[in-house]
């Protein structure tokens, strides 16, 4: 007599996928219900038309896609790509600079530092933006201290700018640059650095010519990393910009909840949601998908 | 590479780890003053930390908050192992797909997210409230999950589960009595990256949250659209501080097993 322990592992052993897909089945059965299913329901409510009073018509039409071309629409779509794209430069450049700097003088303190930068992913992001509007609004920090040695007589408008907004992008998202950058830094074969050095090459070539063609993969990670949450953005404009830089992420939420104009707010949303993921399949494509999920060399 | 660092990179870094940390730092120095308006300061008081604390929406926040993060991260590190274990060890048809599928919760933007999940749960008539909090939740942390276990996946030294089994334990036993005590730090990290990630998720809360159930962020959110004021400085500095507390004794907890 075998037990049921001993018959289902002698099944499994027979039949490895079955083994796979059982070990898989609660990943498939989440992924399908709250990813897919729910992405397919947005294609679907795009394809309708908002009746009075947000009740939302089951007809198919394009109407939603014709705003795509909405002049208003375009200026906040432009302004995020703007933003978001200085942003993953402004956070490149400084991020590269502190990862090197950790990966390559770190030292004994390398994890120290580290976890100076992981730290952010622990601490809420609503908090962190909230911390800025005590040092920027017009009765704030800077505002008091400049008013307080008498350098203005009214406060200085330091929210509400699209520069505030793009400093408070910068300082959400730049742990996400750093970390990838660091990976493949710390990666980083130190080798080729020497034998570069002994062959004649200046400081500046060995970084231009070895240091970053090495690190391309942790820069393309990290600007993906950092664009995709930026371009669906919502709470720092709200907080920091107000209407004068608002970005496409209080647009949908407007849209959305506040009209109630699901079709609208559903286009709009996969407009942000190809983006992304023709940024992942490019990331994909070019073999940053496999260093995660490999068995070890 | 022994040489020192340049001057001007470590100004740069230090001044950097400054615009990273300072105004959380401001945050909690202001939490403790008087004033309950403006900047000035007028000394140091913990009356803001009294009010909050015995503030019966914020406990109610903080009950729901918990009620979401906890099961959270039960479920989604659970699920996460056996996802681990069945990517990382074997090839199968359709394993990168899965693999770009895992990817898309963790990089859609959060707004998405929470528009995608909020005409799912209204199209099949289930009402807002702590259940749809925790199922949008499992679905953004199995990915993160995933990863993390999978990383430390890699570190695990094959030759052991393979010297378990020619002394004739069976797959389930290796599993339990080798692999799993291995890659217990990475389960560990799993949840320590999760139960804050999910604690202190606000979008795609707001979106599938309905008008009964608020959680903290929630509530902060609520709070800081008034304006800033010392009550919220010291609800934001608790909010800050003891999930990374929680974090830092794990860590240290887990380095004195090792």
């Amino acid at each position: 007599m075998s037990t049921l322990r001993e018959r289902a592992l002698g099944y499994f052993r027979g039949h490895p996928a079955a083994r796979t897909w059982t070990l898989l089945s609660p990943t498939v059965l989440w992924l399908f219900l709250f990813t897919l299913i729910p992405i397919a329901l947005t294609i679907y409510y795009s394809f309708l038309t908002r009746g009075a009073w947000g009740v939302t018509i089951h007809e198919f039409s394009f109407d939603s896609y014709r705003e795509l071309a909405d002049p208003l629409f375009l200026e906040i779509f432009l302004r995020t790509l703007k933003l978001s794209v200085l942003t993953v430069v402004i956070c490149l450049a400084g991020g590269y600079a502190l990862a090197y700097w950790i990966a390559m003088y770190g030292g004994k303190h390398k994890n120290l530092l580290l976890f100076l930068v992981i730290l952010p992913f622990w601490t809420s992001p609503l908090v962190r933006v909230y911390s800025w509007m005590i040092i920027l609004s017009d009765h704030g920090l800077v505002n008091s201290f400049l008013s307080g040695v008498e350098m203005i007589d009214r406060p200085l408008p330091l929210l509400h700018t699209e520069t505030t907004v793009l400093m408070g992008l910068v300082y959400a998202y730049i742990p996400f640059m750093i970390l990838p950058l660091y990976a493949s830094l710390d990666r980083l074969d130190r080798s080729l650095l020497e034998a570069a050095s002994d062959l004649g090459a200046t400081a500046t070539e060995r970084f231009l010519k070895i240091t970053v063609p090495m690190t391309k993969g942790g820069m393309l990670a990290g600007s993906i990393l950092v664009f995709a949450p930026t371009i669906g953005e919502f709470i720092i404009p709200e907080l920091l910009g107000g209407s004068k830089a608002m970005m496409i992420g209080k647009f949908i939420e407007m849209k959305f909840l506040g009209l109630r104009h699901w079709p609208l707010g559903s286009a709009y949303s996969l407009l942000l949601l190809t983006i992304v993921l023709a940024l992942l399949y490019v990331y994909m494509r070019a073999g940053g998908g496999k260093a995660a999920f490999q068995e070890g060399r | 590479m022994t040489r020192k660092s340049p001057k001007f990179l470590t100004a740069f870094c230090v001044a950097l780890f400054l615009f990273m940390y300072g105004p959380l730092f401001i945050l909690m120095l202001y939490s403790f003053n008087v004033s309950e308006y403006g900047v000035d300061w007028q000394g140091f008081t913990l009356q803001w930390y009294k009010e909050i604390l015995a503030n019966a929406n914020v406990q109610n926040a903080l009950k729901a908050s918990l009620l979401v993060a906890i099961p959270c991260v039960v479920i989604s590190t659970l699920i996460g192992t056996l996802t681990a274990f069945a990517i990382y060890r074997n090839q199968f048809l359709g394993r990168g797909l899965l693999q770009g599928i895992l990817y898309i919760p963790l990089l859609m933007p959060d707004l998405v997210m929470g528009v995608t999940l909020l005409l799912l749960f209204t199209s099949i008539g289930l009402s807002l409230g702590i259940m749809t909090i925790l199922f949008a939740h499992i679905a953004f942390s199995i990915p993160l999950a995933t990863l993390v276990i999978i990383g430390r996946m890699a570190r695990i030294d094959r030759r052991l589960e393979e010297a378990a089994m020619d002394l004739g334990a069976d797959e389930l036993t290796t599993m339990w009595k080798v692999t799993l005590p291995l890659l217990m730090p990475g389960i560990l990290a799993s949840a320590l990256l999760v139960f804050p990630w999910s604690f202190n998720d606000f979008v795609i809360t707001y979106f599938v949250s309905g008008v009964g159930s608020s959680t903290l962020p929630l509530r902060v959110y609520s709070m800081i659209r008034v304006g800033v004021s010392p009550t919220v400085n010291a609800l934001g500095t608790l909010i800050v501080i003891v999930p990374l507390v929680i974090v830092i004794i794990g860590i240290l907890l887990e380095k004195r097993r090792v």
